[in-house]
């Protein structure tokens, strides 16, 4: 009869097992020493926002430091351990503009606000389904998907929230196209890129071009079928991105000129995301063909100009076959470093590469789940 | 890969402790040697088996639960019920209406085939068979196969799955002078669940009776759960929208023949559900998340055993089927989303012939051909419409040599797509697959075999996978598996006063998992495609052990599983995370039931154990997810009452309360009550 009086300890053992779990705890950054890079000029270092896939609550944010050459991992968690589920659910955009770190997370429906030299939180400023943000005087301007919804529930179009950044609130909307995406300002002008992303297969084809004084629409432009990105350069040029419909109607990247809000050209240059530095447009295309089930990628300089494409290959060496999808570009205005990222296969950490001008690699870096969204900062973090 | 094993190493030893303080002392009566699971006691696995006894044990790793044991378990549904098997991990998106697919010894939940009364479910869709969807109202077992059963005569879609989970309803079963047999059960608890049932079994004639059972099921779905971080935020919530409305109406007619016994059944299933969503940061309260799922299942089958003498037997089935699913997303009841509200209609025809001879004492043969067909219908813009046949032959042969048992099989696969759009349809495939079963049992009758098996396998790529606009790619390849398995049995009754019964499994396991077809981003978040991309090794033990005890009026049973599983990601050798143990599969699990009964009354306690994992190949801080346990206990009480037979249960669940998810962002229910009436007679 004895041996079977262990019954009872063994339950209560499991019991015991059962009732002294670990805490949950904050993961913290991951430094990596970056062996070659040089500070220059005002830029003291800059932010990545990783989007991280959707639903699963991983928008990450990435610092990297010129002076002490470490790229900080996941630096917001630790930096703000009372904010309840991390940075949020995808990371769309990020932006700095006076003391002020903004990051538009999209699928948590609102922009972070944070201080640029801590990245601790601040505020957050709720927009349901935000995607992008661009600045100008008082204002932040951020674009949504979800605007009103009238009749057809599937005709819904977009707006843009403007916010007041001193009271950080939303002081007026201004309904565009269907699905907008980037904005660009010009001229007293702001561009909106309408997609209609989730109109497959009626694509909006149409730039919004906003008043800013009045805040209310003043054009409407055709460009090309769902459109993504914007840029602006030194001569009043947008450039916007057009991204097909991945089937037969390529990707391309179109001009608009905003003294008179008409489109100059159309190049027949697939463009995923661009970065503007002086003259020279860098453009990486990575166009999917559901035809043929592949993705094209290359990597082009366009003289903004002239509109010629100067080079359709800026990676030189062999960064360009260890890049399995790029999906960010930004280039650094004093050292020219060009920096490109690589999603992956998007559930695992992804890598960012720093490229010299000349298109070697200098250095490369492991980063959060689909890093996406750079942002330079002339105020060092702390 | 820290990995903290001190809960792991204790609950092992416990386990073995158990497991070896009850080696055999006495000589015993010998029992007949049943499935070789941990879970064990006289059950039918198959009603049109039942006068099968002659033939082979099944020497495949099975694991069974059935009658008393499955309805004491504190569990809503069958995917409760199956996380009490070893090898065995349920993806569990939280509540009562959160989707609850099984997967078997790592090789994903599309691999396992589900078979409902001996014909599969299928979803040609998406294949994954939501088993939170089925009830234990009127189940009478559960039995999970690895590899395939190998019962003798059974159709070709036995052979056709990596592993086979097989559910058997309640067989109306009438004492003496009965005519009918009536049970009326009354669920209810946490959740705000109410759950009627009826059950009416009715003696026709002496060859035919009939059943009907129906069920209804409201649960609002809420109920709190907590994040907390130590030295960080510490938050409360209420899980919401997860509201679930279901009604299911089953009716069946059993007959026997002269040395025939068949059955059809009509099935009717429909739900309304509200589904919660990933649980993100958000401004709390902010936006209401309203997206809905509308279900409504619909099928008819019928099968036939006929035993034409005694060296041939055969069966045939039938099953015709209709799958209704509407889903809406609106942003007129929630600012955030988009407008999605899509219909999906899914019809299938299956017919199956089986045959069995006995050619000599020690050689059967078995020769099966079934014939599907299945079609996709929805509104997605581009939608192809494809529908598929497929026809499957299998030849299996078994020998029985003292005391080697062989089985052999090889099973013909053959699919053709088609699409309503020219061009779209992946075409024509087939295949042949072996599978080899092997049994030695050194000690004759005594109680011990070695097993092994060697199955390949594959599954064909989902009409998802191949046509749903935008993400499906016509062009993939089927999904391969290959196991092997090596393990021990030892099962053996006891004459002593109190130590009645044990049974001990252990399995050592390798499986490859080729061709693995997985969703790839193809140039944003928005747009990804399905690709045949992964490769993937799986190494496992599986450990079970039970054992019955008697202490004078006393009865208990102790039910022990353990699980280890280094299941790799060896896709992409590139990557620094090449190698990584893939998501959501820890490498320990376990789980611990006690059941005891004393006269009227019962006690089961039960634990599971899942032990650390990580959601994401990288084996990550950032993807690391904490094990989590749980603990139940339920009470019961039976009253007679004149004729009548009064049974009541209370159940506590998550007794300490645990918060965890199985699924990042999906959290999981804590501390939850139950009761349960019902009256029979």
């Amino acid at each position: 009869m004895k041996r079977y009086e262990t019954i009872p300890l063994v339950v209560t053992l499991l019991l015991v097992a059962a009732s002294c779990r670990k805490e949950e705890t904050i993961v913290p950054s991951t430094p990596t020493h970056v062996a070659d890079s040089t500070a220059s000029g005002d830029i003291k270092g800059f932010f990545l926002l990783n989007e991280g896939n959707m639903g699963s609550n991983k928008a990450t944010l990435d610092y990297f430091d010129y002076e002490s050459k470490i790229y900080k991992k996941n630096i917001y968690a630790e930096r703000n351990p009372y904010v309840v589920k991390e940075l949020g659910d995808v990371g769309n955009d990020i932006g700095i503009y006076g003391s002020k770190l903004y990051a538009v997370i999209n699928c948590s429906n609102f922009v972070e606000v944070m201080d640029a030299e801590t990245a601790k939180h601040i505020t957050q400023i709720s927009i349901p389904n935000c995607r992008y943000i661009t600045f100008h005087g008082d204002y932040a301007y951020v674009s949504s998907y979800a605007g009103p919804v009238l009749i057809d529930p599937n005709a819904r179009l977009g707006y843009v929230a403007k916010i007041d950044t001193a009271t950080m609130t939303v002081v007026d909307t201004c309904i565009v196209g269907y699905q907008p995406e980037e904005m660009a300002i010009s001229e007293g002008k702001l561009y909106v890129a309408n997609s209609g992303g989730y109109r497959v297969p009626d694509y909006d084809s149409t730039v919004s071009v906003i008043s800013l004084n009045t805040f209310k629409v003043i054009k409407t432009i055709g460009v090309a079928i769902n459109l993504h990105r914007m840029e602006v350069d030194g001569y009043g040029q947008i450039w916007v991105s057009s991204r097909g419909d991945y089937y037969d109607v390529p990707s391309k990247t179109c001009v608009i000129d905003s003294r008179t809000d008409e489109v100059t050209d159309r190049l027949d240059l697939p463009n995923s995301g661009m970065a503007l530095c002086g003259d020279s447009l860098y453009v990486y295309g990575a166009e999917w063909n559901y035809g043929t089930k592949k993705n094209t990628i290359s990597y082009a300089i366009v003289d903004v100009r002239s509109h010629k494409v100067l080079t359709d290959d800026f990676i030189t060496d062999d960064t360009k076959s260890k890049i399995e999808i790029p999906y960010g570009i930004a280039v650094n205005p004093a050292t020219r470093e060009i920096f490109v990222t690589d999603a992956r296969d998007y559930v695992t950490p992804g890598k960012l590469y720093c490229l010299n001008p000349d298109g070697t690699r200098k250095w490369s870096v492991t980063t959060g789940d689909i890093p996406a969204h750079i942002v330079f900062t002339t105020r060092k973090l702390n | 890969m820290k990995r903290s094993l001190s809960h792991t190493i204790l609950f092992a030893a416990a386990a073995f402790a158990l497991a070896l303080q009850w080696i055999p002392v006495q000589a015993g009566e010998i029992r007949a040697a049943e499935d070789s699971g941990s879970f064990t006691s006289p059950q039918r696995i198959d009603s049109s088996v039942i006068c099968a006894s002659r033939l082979p044990d099944k020497i495949i790793p099975a694991q069974v639960l059935s009658g008393k044991q499955l309805q004491n378990l504190s569990v809503h549904s069958v995917a409760d019920a199956i996380r009490y098997f070893s090898g065995v991990q349920i993806k569990d998106y939280g509540g009562i209406g959160g989707l609850k697919t099984v997967n078997v010894r790592s090789l994903g939940s599309e691999h396992v085939g589900v078979f409902y009364d001996g014909i599969q479910l299928g979803n040609a869709q998406n294949g994954q068979v939501d088993l939170g969807r089925f009830s234990l109202d009127n189940m009478s077992s559960v039995t999970l196969y690895n590899g395939q059963k190998s019962t003798g005569l059974q159709s070709a879609k036995d052979y056709a799955s990596a592993s086979s989970f097989y559910m058997q309803t309640r067989i109306p079963d009438f004492a003496d002078g009965k005519k009918y047999n009536v049970k009326i059960t009354m669920k209810g608890g946490s959740f705000d669940m109410a759950n009627p049932s009826l059950l009416y079994e009715q003696k026709v004639n002496d060859k035919i009776s009939n059943s009907f059972n129906a069920e209804y099921l409201y649960t609002s779905g809420k109920y709190k759960f907590s994040y907390t971080k130590a030295d960080g935020y510490d938050t409360t919530a209420v899980r919401q929208n997860g509201d679930v409305k279901a009604l299911r109406v089953e009716e069946g007619l059993f007959g026997t023949l002269k040395n025939a016994n068949w059955k059809a059944k009509a099935y009717f299933y429909d739900s309304e559900r509200g589904y919660p969503g990933a649980f993100v940061r958000e401004e709390p309260g902010k936006f209401k998340h309203e997206d809905r799922q509308w279900d409504r299942n619909i099928f008819l089958q019928g099968s036939i055993t006929d035993n034409v003498s005694k060296r041939y037997r055969t069966s045939a089935k039938i099953k015709l089927s209709y799958d209704y699913l509407h889903y809406i997303s609106d942003p007129r009841l929630d600012v955030t989303t988009m407008y999605v509200d899509n219909t999906y209609r899914q019809k299938e025809a299956y017919l199956s012939t089986a045959h069995e001879i006995n050619l000599f004492k020690w050689w059967d043969v078995n020769v099966a051909a079934d014939v599907r067909y299945n079609a996709l219908d929805a509104d997605l813009v581009n939608f192809v419409e494809p529908s598929r046949f497929t026809g499957l032959a299998a030849l299996a042969s078994s020998f029985r040599f003292g005391k080697f048992r062989f089985q052999g099989s090889v099973l013909y696969t053959f699919v053709n797509d088609t699409a309503e759009k020219e061009g779209a349809a992946a075409g024509k495939k087939s295949e042949f697959t072996p599978t080899l079963v092997f049994s030695y049992a050194p000690f004759g009758d005594k109680g011990f075999s070695f097993r092994s098996f060697y199955k390949r396998i594959f599954r064909m790529p989902t009409l998802n996978d191949l046509y749903y606009t935008f993400i499906g790619n016509k062009y993939l390849n089927p999904e391969y598996t290959t196991q092997y398995d090596l393990g021990f049995t030892y099962s053996k009754g006891y004459g002593g006063d109190i130590f009645k019964h044990l049974d001990v499994a252990v399995d050592g396991y390798f499986n490859k998992v080729k061709d693995k077809i997985i969703a790839m981003p193809a140039s944003n978040q928005f747009q990804w495609t399905m690709v045949n991309l992964g490769y993937v090794e799986i190494r496992g033990t599986d450990v079970a052990a039970s054992c019955r005890l008697q202490f004078g009026g006393l009865g208990a049973t102790l039910h022990l599983n353990y699980t280890f599983q280094k299941a790799q990601d060896f896709t992409d050798k590139s990557s620094s995370y090449y190698g990584g143990q893939i998501p959501y599969v820890p490498w320990d699990s376990g789980s611990a039931v006690l059941s005891a009964e004393y006269g009227y009354w019962s006690l089961n306690y039960s634990f599971i154990y899942t032990g650390e994992r990580y959601d994401s190949s990288a084996n990550i801080p950032e993807n690391y997810e904490l094990p989590w346990y749980t603990n139940d206990i339920s009470v019961s009480r039976t009253v007679n009452i004149g004729r009548s037979e009064l049974y009541a249960t209370l159940e506590v669940n998550n007794l300490l309360d645990q918060q965890y998810e199985v699924v990042q962002c999906y959290p999981m229910p804590g501390r939850n009550f139950k009761f349960i009436l019902s009256l029979q007679f």
